[in-house]
């Protein structure tokens, strides 16, 4: 009756590949055109640009509450652009860099953050789920997804995104066991921003590591350099390769960092230095993929001054088009749409009330 | 007397009960440091420390099971959940033990916990924000849930329900926190939880609220009185559970005539037990079919359309001239 080790050969690795100067680790890095690596760049500076306009926005009472992505554009356009785009995107509630690498007009998540229920609308052929608020809560989603596609023997994978403090929900946990269980080709994206709302992510969970969470459920973990694309790149693209061999789920820690307010409804004066805040602005992100391409001369300073400009022109004809569109969704029976398949009888009266108050309005 | 905010009484609630009582305890996402996401907990973690008022990881489940175990233990946790909307990750905690651990065990183990929740629509948020869904705890026996509708009951209640032998569910409309003030006395005051309470007399119809639609209640009586000379009897419930019929039914029985206004949803919302005590208790009185004017029947839309779902004065008045209208 030995007392003794079990034998558990967990690792759990942390990658990086571009520095905060811009220097390559060439043996890390992962295949990517010039092409691809552009189209990154700009989808990242275009999700910074767009979230600095919604807070103007939000600022000046145009549009509601909403949670800046500043900061962690890395981590969201570095995944996506692993995944093809028949993978499942399944998005909490901070994903619009992803949202953007995805192809979802910024005049629909203007129409969102507006308050209507149609921003929400998801077009025929996207294979990407809506935003969802309750922390964690679309993590099990993902799973589902990723094993109804390896049932009908697809090769899609499923991707979500969840912060640091969800994993301390139940959700996460019971979907990571689930993926386990049944190898269900998903990719656990969590962004470590380092806060959840005034909560520090060491105050989170006495775990060294949030990857080091796949162990107790038999998957892979790793944490990756989330301000650094190309290491979210490569685990993401690794991730994925396993999960369409059939080989499972795995978790990818992205660290990262919230630059901005947790939400518009948020004060971080209140829980968090502007000190540690410089700190990792001097990491960003955008400025570090920047210095690279410039050194490999695919990005000149007045190819950026040029990108500003059309990306500012871009962000001013969605709220445009956003605007035209409000104007167009004022009716309020508009509420009872897609409750149901069909509109049941009493439902019916309650909307021709509604439609008849309008009137007398 | 100071005059207060919603969001003040009730931090000076939780401030006077921690310092009466050692064994109150203050838990939830963002309730330390932060203050909380309203600020309603502001002040107290410097106060009483961190053994008591903590901030906890992301789980509400654990929030609320934890709460129970202290409960069970003898404490007197008072745990947040950020909004309502977020209470469905601890409902199981909620229904299968907060509400049955003392029937379960036959007395041994009450549960002396307070679980607050803000509530409710009007303040433009994000989806889940909004919504009024204390039907689902009011259909659970065993739990209390107390809705205040002002500055100073709010105070009131919550010292009676941290001192109060079972579960309770206080759910605080959002919408009226820093919506206005009114004098709160420093010295200690309580409500008795389940009894409500008539804040405008009249006898020629009854309206009854709570929350926050209590004051688009007491407008439609205004307008009432000045535009038809009609004066309403109108009665804040302040508890859905235990819900106090006596007062409504007592009050139906003199005017005949009842408008329920909630801003849940329509069906199974706490208005369908108003009525149904309504029917059971002054049928014989009623001298109009009772009207109700509530949420719609769908969720709460994003807050471009909030108005339109929200019940305001005008539906309120247009329903109370309805009822006034039959012979
Ligand atoms: C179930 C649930 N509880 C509480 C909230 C309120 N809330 C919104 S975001 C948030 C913190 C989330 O932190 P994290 O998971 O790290 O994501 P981040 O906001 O940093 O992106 C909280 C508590 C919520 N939306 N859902
Ligand atoms: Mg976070």
């Amino acid at each position: 009756m030995p007392r003794d080790e079990i034998d558990l050969r967990y690792t759990v690795e942390r990658l990086s590949i571009l520095d905060e100067d811009g220097n390559l680790d060439e043996a890390l890095a992962p295949e990517a055109s010039d092409d691809l690596l552009l189209s990154m760049h700009r989808t990242m500076l275009l999700a910074r640009r767009f979230d600095e306009r919604m807070l103007q926005l939000q600022r000046q009472g145009r549009i509601g509450t909403f949670a800046p992505v500043s900061g962690q554009e890395a981590a969201q356009v570095g995944a996506m652009a692993a995944l093809r785009k028949d993978d499942w995107f399944v998005p909490s509630f901070r994903e619009s860099a992803a949202a953007l690498w995805r192809g979802t007009p910024m005049s629909t998540l203007l129409l969102y953050n507006a308050g209507y229920n149609e921003g929400g609308a998801i077009p025929e052929d996207s294979h990407d789920l809506p935003i969802a608020i309750p922390v964690a809560t679309q993590i099990p989603h993902a799973v589902g997804l990723a094993y109804a596609a390896r049932y009908r023997e697809t090769d899609q994978v499923a991707i979500t995104f969840f912060g640091d403090g969800a994993t301390s929900e139940g959700d996460f946990h019971e979907a990571l066991n689930f993926a386990g269980v049944f190898a269900a080709p998903t990719l656990f994206l969590c962004q470590n921003n380092q806060w959840a709302i005034s909560i520090p992510r060491e105050h989170q969970t006495q775990s060294r590591t949030l990857a080091q969470k796949a162990l107790a459920y038999g998957i892979p973990g790793i944490q990756v350099d989330g301000n650094d694309v190309l290491a979210v790149l490569a685990a993401t693209r690794e991730a994925a390769e396993r999960a369409r061999g059939g080989d499972g789920p795995t978790l990818i820690e992205c660290v990262t960092y919230r630059l901005s307010v947790h939400t518009t409804a948020d004060d971080p004066s209140k829980y968090r230095s502007d000190d540690e805040v410089e700190a990792w602005r001097a990491r960003d992100p955008i400025p570090r993929l920047q210095r690279y391409l410039q050194q490999r001369e695919l990005l000149t300073d007045d190819d950026i001054g040029e990108l500003e400009d059309a990306l500012a022109a871009e962000i001013e004809e969605a709220w445009r088009d956003t605007k035209a569109q409000m104007e167009r969704l004022d009716d309020p029976r508009n509420m009872f749409e897609h409750h149901y398949a069909e509109l049941p009888p009493y439902l019916r009266e309650q909307r021709d009330a509604v439609a008849g108050r309008a009137r007398e309005d | 007397m100071a005059e207060l905010t919603m969001a003040k009484a009730l931090n000076l609630a939780l401030t006077q009960e921690m310092a009466r009582d050692d064994g109150v305890m203050v838990l939830g996402e963002d309730v330390g440091v932060d203050g909380g996401v309203f600020r309603i907990t502001e002040g107290l973690l410097d106060k009483y420390g961190e053994a008591r008022v903590m901030d906890t990881p992301l789980a509400e489940a654990a929030i609320v099971g934890f709460s129970i175990g202290m409960a069970a233990y003898g404490l007197k946790p008072v745990c947040e959940v950020q909004f309502s909307g977020f209470g469905y990750l601890a409902m199981h905690q909620i229904e299968a033990h907060a509400a049955r651990l003392r029937w379960r065990s036959r007395g041994r183990y009450p549960v002396p916990m307070v679980v607050r929740m803000p509530y409710g629509g009007g303040v433009r948020a994000l989806e889940h924000h909004s919504e009024s869904k204390e039907a689902f705890f009011a259909h659970t026996p065993g739990l209390k849930v107390v809705i205040p509708s002002g500055p100073r009951n709010a105070r009131a209640l919550l010292v009676s329900a941290i001192r109060d032998p079972d579960p309770v569910i206080f759910m605080e409309p959002k919408r009226i926190y820093r919506a206005f003030r009114e004098h709160v006395p420093d010295d200690e005051e309580t409500l008795p939880i389940g009894e409500s309470k008539t804040v405008r007399e009249g006898g020629d119809i009854t309206l009854v609220s709570y929350g926050s639609m209590l004051h688009p209640t007491l407008q439609a009586a205004e307008q009432l009185a000045e535009q038809d000379g009609a004066e309403a009897e109108v009665i804040d419930l302040l508890s859905i559970s235990p819900l106090d019929d006596s007062r409504f039914t007592e009050s139906a029985r003199r005017t005949g005539r009842v408008v329920v206004v909630h801003e849940a949803q329509r069906s199974f919302g706490p208005g369908a037990e108003l009525i149904a005590r309504l029917v059971e208790k002054s049928f014989w009185y009623l001298e109009a079919p009772i009207a109700r004017v509530t949420g719609y029947d769908v969720q709460v839309p994003y807050f471009a359309r909030e108005a339109d779902y929200l019940p305001d004065a005008p539906r309120i008045l247009a329903a109370a001239r309805e009822v006034l209208s039959h012979a």
